[in-house]
């Protein structure tokens, strides 16, 4: 098998690995790695539910193929708290009931992670507008929305 | 403190927030890994299939077609579940016929997931083809009422009632097909121990249903088999029956002697159940002064060839306003699919959708406010079945709604955006609240935590949380000493989740043994406390994880040390209440939208959605609320968005993923908002709790509909309502 020798730090570990090129970063993580908070909604690229964070940018981990990440820095949602606390975006999303089944929340809460990192929002619709790549079928979006705002103007 | 009532923060949060929430797929043990191939034609039979290929493929580890089922798996086996409809539940691998397009017909399982996926795609299959209806519409003219049950009985005299009324109207509603897709794709991960017993891992509203499945199938026991599932990514209805993959998985295990998981593709998801397409026609007649003096309700519906499923659609017309001439049909017609399936308030939403739409028209006609007409029309009893509502605020959700959205002045708040019209529309929803029997187990230890298990569903809905509060609260010890445990068929029995009946069902038997507990601990203190032999059980009360007597304490664990018991241990079996039988329990709201439409463009936005419902006691404002406004969504979702589209030529779905099959998203949801009136209700259960998980889908649809009426005079009388049929029109 044809495998490309592969270079990141995932959840700030450094990682070495010899993957075969079709691997997706989403297949590596959840039967790789065995980091099954990592989410598959579609494998396509719709849902969002594979969120994950790349050199601190929200990005859908079941379109980007391992081998093109050497190089990168890696978070999971397994890496978002530490060891005694939860982050303050973990927090904001209990207090808030930002979800109910919890299936698309670790890809929810990388968004939030992004926004914060990197967004310029300037609107109610703009942090909609950044929230909608994660579909939630529960249809928690109030909470969600509001726990959005408030970490992006608690952070 | 008192729990019930509090806005409880998830019990279950911190697991979902990090992660560490093991949903059906989650499960990292060695697998082996399932794919299936599904048929492209929809009706006809295989006349060949080669394996070779896929079989020689690095990494396979076996092939499961029609051609090499274990012949034990043909005898005498039942494939039904608790859900079955009446007719022939579907066989996977049974033989070589085609029942549907995408009908599961090779098992690939291999070393990983994409071995599996890329092995079936070197199956070659043959087929014959055989003709087929591929849809409602093209099969109308085979609709029977023998198909369907029959809904409730007729009264009055229809035809004369409506030749006599001053305003009549005749209209036809169609709602299109739609889909669960729950976020988590249904999956099954199955470990095989050496001792052949199964542990299986299911996506399941209740896993008690799985293993009726796997009992009747592949002859497991309740000793062979255990069926888990602590998290479930959402179901709507999706897991009400078990799906087929978990037949795949378990055949796998079984045949390979080996853990298998599989997890079906965002596409699959479109391969088995679904909210049926139907067809309603709605005949309404009131007085001058609008009084509803008939009104008759035909649906016809779609069903498989082979199962005939059927919902509650009709009946709701005979229910929520006073009318004496009532006629009430309901059809089915069968359609080369698979087998619909419960989906969100299943009937309740269709039959809603049509009368809450048919009464605006008539309100409209007679000229007379939709409200106010709905005032005119209030029962304050069930006329299908003759008996008293166990209670019925919705009079107050009217008031409430009229007063939080605004009603009165509602078309004074128009902004005015020149390429923009304004409308507003309501209607009413409702949703049965039903109690169903179920167990429970509960235990202290001698630290005096508490566990209770019960093997039923969080599907999202916020059992755990609830459940611990009412433990809590009866107990009264702080929520931190309570563990509540579902998911497991070593628990006691649980109803399936579904029917927003968990909360009055399983909640009912959670007070009751804690009720039973607290005999039981006094019945200790007693014994080992010779001075109070006397005290009866009235005088004692219960706080802060203590006994008091008088100004004295015990703490629960201090009497557990005297009478030297590690464990006490409870079960508790709870029956419907007698107000099940002698009333009529249903939830009701009463939901109000302002919509904008695009005059060139069509776009229909909703700015604006308030609810308010009228559902009994709630135990926790925070996941209820919380479910309201997700159903509320889903009204919207099918309102505007959803539609599962076949080609009828192929039978297929043509729209099998979610850039096609659109659900609403973030950006779509506005000012959306709800609350509950006030509701006091000593007899729908112990609890006085309603569900609210379907309550507020229903109605949402048609007042949208109605919305979009009053921004451009136009009747869209179709779902979902799109942009090319507002300029249409
Ligand atoms: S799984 Fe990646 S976007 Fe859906
Ligand atoms: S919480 Fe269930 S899908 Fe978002």
């Amino acid at each position: 098998m044809n495998t490309n020798l592969v270079h990141f730090t995932l959840n700030g570990e450094p990682v070495e690995v010899a993957i075969e090129p079709w691997t997706t970063l989403l297949d590596y993580l959840r039967y790789h790695q065995k980091l099954v908070g990592t989410k598959k909604g579609c494998d396509h690229g719709q849902c969002g539910a594979c969120t994950v964070l790349i050199d601190g940018n929200s990005v859908n981990s079941c379109l980007c193929l391992l081998v093109s990440l050497d190089g990168a820095e890696i978070t999971t949602i397994e890496g978002v708290a530490t060891a005694d606390n939860l982050s303050l975006e973990q927090q904001i999303f209990i207090e808030e009931d930002a979800y109910q089944c919890g299936f698309c929340t670790p890809g929810q809460i990388c968004s939030t992670i992004a926004m914060r990192n990197r967004a310029e929002i300037n609107s109610e619709e703009e942090l909609k507008d950044w929230m909608s790549g994660n579909l939630c079928r529960c249809a928690a979006y109030k909470n969600i929305t509001k726990a959005a705002r408030r970490i992006y103007e608690e952070s | 403190m008192l729990n019930i009532g509090n806005k409880q923060k998830r019990v279950d949060g911190p697991q979902k927030v990090t992660g560490k929430a093991t949903y059906a797929a989650d499960i990292t043990s060695q697998f082996y890994h399932a794919y299936v191939l599904q048929s492209t034609i929809a009706c006809g039979s295989i006349t060949a299939i080669d394996t070779s290929a896929a079989e020689a493929f690095e990494g396979v580890k076996g092939i499961f077609t029609h051609k090499n089922l274990p012949e034990r798996l043909k005898n005498k086996v039942d494939y039904t579940d608790p859900l079955s409809p009446p007719g022939k539940p579907f066989r996977p691998f049974y033989n070589d016929k085609i029942l549907y397009n995408g009908q599961p017909i090779a098992l690939v399982v291999a070393q990983t997931f994409e071995q599996a996926r890329y092995a079936s795609k070197l199956i070659k299959v043959t087929y014959e083809e055989k003709k087929f209806k591929g849809s409602l519409s093209e099969n109308l003219k085979n609709a029977s009422a023998d198909r369907a049950p029959e809904p409730a009985s007729n009264r009055g005299d229809f035809k004369k009632a409506f030749k006599n009324s001053d305003y009549t109207i005749i209209r036809e509603y169609r709602q299109s097909r739609n889909y669960h897709n729950p976020m988590e794709p249904h999956a099954t991960s199955v470990e095989y121990k050496s001792d052949g017993s199964l542990v299986v891992y299911d996506k399941i509203q209740g896993v008690a249903s799985s293993l009726k499945y796997l009992n009747g199938v592949f002859g497991l026991g309740a000793d062979t088999v255990q069926v888990k599932s602590d998290f479930v990514g959402g179901a709507f209805g999706s897991g009400l029956r078990p799906q087929y993959q978990l037949f795949m998985a378990t055949l796998a295990a079984l045949e390979l002697n080996h853990n298998v998981q599989m997890v079906m593709t965002r596409a699959q998801m479109f391969s088995f159940g679904y909210r049926p397409e139907v067809i309603h026609t709605m005949k309404l007649g009131c007085s001058n002064d609008g009084i509803l003096q008939a009104l008759s309700h035909k649906t016809v519906g779609e069903t498989s060839t082979f199962e005939d499923f059927n919902e509650t659609i009709v009946d709701w017309s005979g229910l929520l306003y006073k009318c004496e001439n009532v006629n009430l049909e309901y059809e089915l017609t069968p359609v080369q699919s698979y087998t619909p399936l419960d989906m969100r308030a299943p009937g309740g939403v269709s039959g809603v959708y049509a009368l809450e739409c048919a009464i605006d028209e008539l309100a409209h006609e007679a000229g007379i406010d939709p409200l106010e007409f709905r005032r005119k029309n209030y029962v304050d009893y069930d006329q299908n079945e003759d008996k008293p509502f166990t209670s019925k605020e919705l009079m107050a959700c009217y008031a409430r709604c009229e007063e939080v959205f605004g009603w009165k002045n509602r078309k004074d708040l128009s902004k005015t955006e020149p390429h923009l019209l304004t409308g507003y529309g309501m209607a009413t929803g409702s949703w049965e609240a039903l109690q169903q029997p179920a167990s429970v187990s509960l235990s202290m230890n001698e630290e005096g935590t508490f566990t209770i298990k019960c093997a039923t569903a969080d599907i999202g809905t916020g059992t755990y949380t609830v459940m611990s509060q009412i433990a809590a609260d009866k107990l009264g010890v702080s929520i931190e000493k309570i563990k509540f445990m579902l998911g497991d068929t070593a628990f006691p029995d649980s109803p399936i989740e579904g029917g927003s009946w968990t909360v009055s069902s399983v909640g009912s038997a959670v007070a009751s043994v804690c009720e039973k507990f607290k005999y039981r601990i006094a019945d200790v203190w007693k014994r080992n406390n010779p001075d109070y032999q006397a005290v009866a059980f009235g005088d004692i009360s219960f706080q802060k994880g203590k006994l008091e007597y008088r100004s004295k304490a015990f703490s629960f664990t201090e009497i557990m040390q005297q009478a030297s018991k590690e464990e006490l241990s409870i079960a508790h079996s709870e029956s419907p209440a007698e107000g099940q039988n002698t009333h009529s329990g249903y939830a009701h709201c009463c939901v109000m939208v302002e919509v904008t439409v695009d005059k060139d463009l069509g776009i229909i936005k909703v700015p604006r959605l308030v609810n308010v419902s009228a559902a009994g006691k709630i135990i926790n404002p925070k996941t209820a609320e919380n479910q309201l406004l997700g159903s509320m969504v889903w009204g919207l979702g099918m309102a505007l968005r959803e539609e599962g589209m076949v080609d009828t030529r192929y039978g297929r779905v043509m729209n099998a993923n979610f850039a096609e099959y659109h659900i609403a998203v973030n950006a779509d949801i506005h000012d959306i908002h709800t609350e509950f009136v006030e509701e006091k209700d000593d007899k729908v259960n112990p609890l006085g709790a309603k569900g609210v998980g379907e309550l507020g889908i229903v109605g949402l649809a048609a007042a949208i509909s109605n919305a979009i009426f009053d921004a451009t005079g136009k009747r869209l009388r179709k779902l979902p309502m799109l942009l090319d049929d507002v300029l249409e029109a």
